[in-house]
């Protein structure tokens, strides 16, 4: 660039000419300029995610170094911090799945059915208010899910099911459910939505209701659509930290029984962070192990996401 | 599967059909409830234990041991100086990331990989983003539990959303405007400042809305990365009389959000400190919903006055 700042205005000397010229070229040096802005904005994106993989592998590895990825794996107890230290990260996994069962087990149904009223059945009226409606429910921030987890969804399971403790995997399960729905519904109908009309005429042509059509034709349809919408309800649901650090309890566990209270990955992500570890410390170490193991888990569920799209896209 | 013979039968075949057409419209508005109803319970469930306690004084205490006498000021100041960070550096990234993507990105494989980042982004856990910031912006930049910490984190976090929100505006503005001004002999940045910039910035300001509102109820990032629960004093203020007048001082400041004053009081046993957890959980309520009202109000005014 600086080459050809200099060498041009030398071949035309003089006159208004080479005015003409040098302007032109200021003016080209500062779109390139911004153009090289901007491109740098837009990398901010990428240097994130090396950021995240830098850090979380970074300190992984000297973690790996102190425990065997075996017993890692294998180990049935979860007790970094005692003297006698066990990094079993099944404990915590069983915590994190089974919560996202008991979520995605509301989320996914009554997304899904939401979705097929608001964008088959419901009049303009009513898909107008609830649209709104469930994107302020997204919005409400988690702690406050939390909180209603532990003090008002919580006490009313006790008394539906006796001997519940106060913490549960299914009081914050049932309330992260609900959380999840308008994450569900509005990618999933948006999803049937774009499905063409004219399928629909024909289905309803061939004398079809409204249901046989929601069902048999635009679902289909919008299958990998909707499909995006559940692995984006998963990794919600998997990477959800405050509703689960506040109602869930934040004793390790290794258990699938939705009634105990058990920690997950991200409650004990929390834990520790709320505690005074010294940098560099095995302590400190684990958080990022566990990160590792929910950052591999959220992807290999994208990247089943993104075989279950390939396989059920559908070409108008 | 045996066919209907006389007319009788088709006749309760269609309505058979015609039954279950009904039976799915009230199973879908039966689940529509049960979104209203949470909302419904919660907001009042909110109200009722907290607002109570929600005085002048509450906002002017800081946390106290004596929950009669506790506040949010540190947390509601900590909240807006943060904001205040992840707004200056989301936004400009954010609108300046678009702009690129849309206006001059070329096809080609960096373009590719950008886009497919950002979209892999929006999926990554919160958490996740708190120990990238715990890792790098606390420890290895050194920045420590600070204010400017947080804030980055959070602007990192409500990228996507700013970035997607900017494409969408963006995208909607017809081909014809460009070359419009393109034939007039305009650059390309003149084009985006004086007319791209403009014309999409209700889309923008919906998404940043949008963003904001999730940074400033997002508890778990800003709890990895080390802030206090217990801040009874007030970061040095941005503003002196005598000069330099600015200081920067404020953005190493330890410092607490609003979310994470709540959980604290959440995660006590007395119930005096549940009703204080209450009332700031209220006012986070009242902010998000104001932040998102706005966002759709916005978005409607766009939609009805807005004909290319």
């Amino acid at each position: 660039m600086s080459a050809v700042a200099s060498s041009v205005p030398s071949l035309l000397p003089g006159g208004a000419n080479s005015k003409r010229l040098e302007r032109r070229l200021t003016r080209h040096i500062k779109e390139r300029v911004i153009e090289s802005v901007l491109f740098l904005a837009a990398l901010v994106s990428v240097l994130t995610t090396v950021g995240i993989m830098y850090v979380l592998i970074k300190e992984s590895v000297v973690f790996f170094q102190h425990v065997s990825i075996v017993d890692f794996l294998t180990d049935t107890q979860w007790t970094p911090l005692f003297d006698d230290a066990h990094f079993g990260i099944m404990v915590l996994l069983s915590g994190t799945l089974t919560s996202s069962l008991v979520a995605l087990a509301i989320a996914i149904p009554l997304g899904t059915i939401i979705a097929i009223y608001l964008s088959e059945f419901a009049p303009f009226v009513v898909r107008e208010v609830a649209k709104p409606f469930l994107e302020l429910l997204g919005g409400i921030p988690t702690i406050v899910y939390g909180y209603f987890a532990l003090l008002f969804v919580s006490p009313i399971l006790q008394t539906l099911i006796p001997g519940l403790p106060g913490f549960s995997l299914l009081a914050a399960g049932i309330v992260m459910g609900i959380m999840i729905i308008p994450y569900v519904s509005s990618i999933a109908e948006d999803a049937m939505r774009a499905v063409p009309m004219h399928l629909r005429e024909g289905s309803y042509a061939m004398g079809a209701t409204r249901f046989q059509t929601a069902i048999k034709v635009v679902v289909p349809a919008a299958f990998s659509g909707i499909a995006s919408a559940y692995i984006l309800g998963i990794s919600r649901a998997v990477g959800e930290t405050m509703i689960l650090a506040v109602a869930a309890g934040m004793q390790p566990n290794l258990t699938f029984n939705p009634l105990e209270p058990a920690a997950t990955i991200t409650a004990y992500i929390v834990q520790v962070a709320l505690g005074d570890l010294p940098h560099g410390s095995i302590g400190y170490q684990t958080i990022f192990a566990a990160g590792l193991t929910l950052m591999l888990l959220t992807l290999v569920f994208n990247i089943l996401g993104h075989m279950l799209r390939k396989k059920f896209r559908e070409a108008y | 599967m045996a066919y209907a013979q006389t007319i009788e039968q088709i006749r309760e075949r269609i309505a058979e059909h015609k039954r279950w057409d009904l039976v799915f419209a009230i199973v879908g508005v039966l689940s529509l409830i049960i979104g209203v109803l949470t909302f419904v319970a919660l907001f009042l469930n909110m109200a009722l234990e907290g607002v109570p306690r929600l005085s002048l004084d509450f906002f002017s205490n800081f946390p106290s041991r004596r929950p009669g006498q506790a506040g949010i000021l540190s947390a509601w100041v900590g909240s807006m100086l943060v904001m205040l960070v992840t707004a200056v550096v989301a936004v400009p990234l954010g609108v300046g990331a678009g702009i690129y993507l849309e206006e001059y990105a070329p096809k080609n494989i960096v373009t590719d990989i950008i886009e497919i980042n950002i979209t892999n982004l929006a999926g990554v856990p919160s958490i996740v983003y708190g120990l990238l910031a715990l890792g790098l912006f606390v420890y290895q930049f050194g920045f420590g539990q600070s204010i400017l910490s947080a804030g980055l984190t959070l602007a990192l976090l409500i990228l996507p959303v700013v970035i997607v929100a900017t494409r969408e505006s963006i995208r909607s503005i017809p081909i014809g405007i460009r070359e419009g001004a393109y034939a007039l002999g305009a650059t390309k940045w003149q084009v985006s400042k004086d007319h791209i910039i403009p014309y999409s910035m209700a889309g923008i300001l919906t998404g940043v809305i949008i963003g904001m509102s999730r940074a400033i109820g997002e508890t778990a990032p800003i709890i990895t990365i080390g802030a206090l629960t217990f801040i009874a004093f007030l970061p040095p203020a941005p503003f002196s009389a005598e000069p330099p007048y600015v200081s920067f001082e404020w953005l190493t400041s330890p410092f607490t959000v609003m979310p994470i004053q709540m959980f604290n009081w959440t995660s006590r046993p007395e119930a005096a400190f549940q009703v204080n957890a209450a009332a700031a959980g209220f006012v986070l309520v009242l902010m998000t919903l104001a932040m998102n009202g706005l966002a759709i109000y916005i978005r409607y005014r766009l939609r009805k006055n807005l004909k290319w």
